[in-house]
């Protein structure tokens, strides 16, 4: 499956997921900003996401709490470097570059973009 | 007046499905202010009664180790008043199912007319809200709704042991 093929599943995803127009499921549209997803919305496309590319998604997958809720990463909220550098390991579908520079645990939902869910699936493809 | 939304089950498939009634009566007082000229019920009490119907499901098939709340309703249409003296019947059926969270496709019926549909999402507050703090017991699954997949008498293999 091509990038614009998976993009175009992708979209047509997030347009029922979240009820917005497909006009606005850009690639470069921020899930949170942009197109108003709440925490529960990622549930919701996780599961939107295996049905529509007949795919498995683990539950730390896509937003690794594994690593975001252990103690050893973070602290006041925030990820240390160790916790970082795991995250970048993790997540290589994501672009970390603007979070790392203040990486507040409850900001990690941020760098989700349209692009980043078609890269995500795109690796999960490949696999 | 008890949060009960349906009467009881009439079927139920460990993990998989579950279908259960509800007959709407002039005796609910609800019905009285919705509305006292032309009684309907409350198409959201209808979402509830699926949420209720699923729920139990979706709790069920992990055993009741977790909290199960309603996160999300991807789709609700219901197409038909609902009068006294109805026979509602709600079909659930498993479509994911996570350590997290959990979906559901739902059919709604009155008087076995299709009449609705209603998908909705679950989350697992234990394993999904850190830092917050739950009481000990199960203030989903209480002793009462328990009750009602207790008394589910199928007379067929797939009953549910408790």
């Amino acid at each position: 499956m091509t990038r614009d093929e998976i993009l175009a599943k992708v979209r047509a995803t997030l347009v029922e997921a979240l009820s917005v127009d497909e006009e606005e499921v850009t690639e470069d549209a921020f899930l949170r900003k942009d197109l108003g997803a709440e925490s529960i919305d990622f549930l919701d496309i996780v599961f939107r996401l295996e049905k529509t590319f007949g795919i498995k998604i683990a539950q730390d997958e896509l937003i690794p709490r594994d690593i975001v809720q252990n103690p050893q990463f973070v602290a006041a909220g925030r990820l240390n470097e160790d916790g970082l550098a795991a995250l970048n390991r993790a997540m290589p579908h994501a672009d970390l570059s603007a979070f790392s520079s203040n990486p507040r645990i409850d900001d990690l939902p941020d760098v989700f973009t349209v692009g980043t869910i078609v890269s995500f699936v795109q690796s999960k493809l490949g696999k | 007046m008890r949060w009960f939304w349906f009467d009881r089950f009439t079927e139920f498939e460990p993990g998989r499905r579950a279908v259960a009634v509800k007959c709407v009566t002039l005796a609910e007082e609800h019905l009285h202010d919705h509305w006292a000229e032309f009684p309907v019920m409350p198409p959201s009490l209808m979402i509830e009664g699926m949420a209720q119907t699923a729920g139990i499901l979706v709790g069920e098939a992990r055993q009741f180790r977790e909290k199960v709340i309603l996160a999300k309703i991807k789709r609700a249409e219901l197409r038909q008043l609902v009068r006294p003296g109805s026979r509602l019947r709600y079909e659930a059926d498993v479509e994911s199912l996570s350590d997290g969270a959990a979906s559901t496709r739902g059919r709604v019926f009155c008087d076995d007319a299709h009449i609705g549909d209603v998908d909705l999402v679950f989350s697992h507050v234990d394993n999904n809200i850190s830092g917050l703090e739950f009481p000990q017991e199960n203030f989903v699954f209480t002793d009462e709704f328990m009750g009602l997949l207790r008394s589910f008498r199928p007379g067929q293999p797939q009953g549910v042991a408790l």
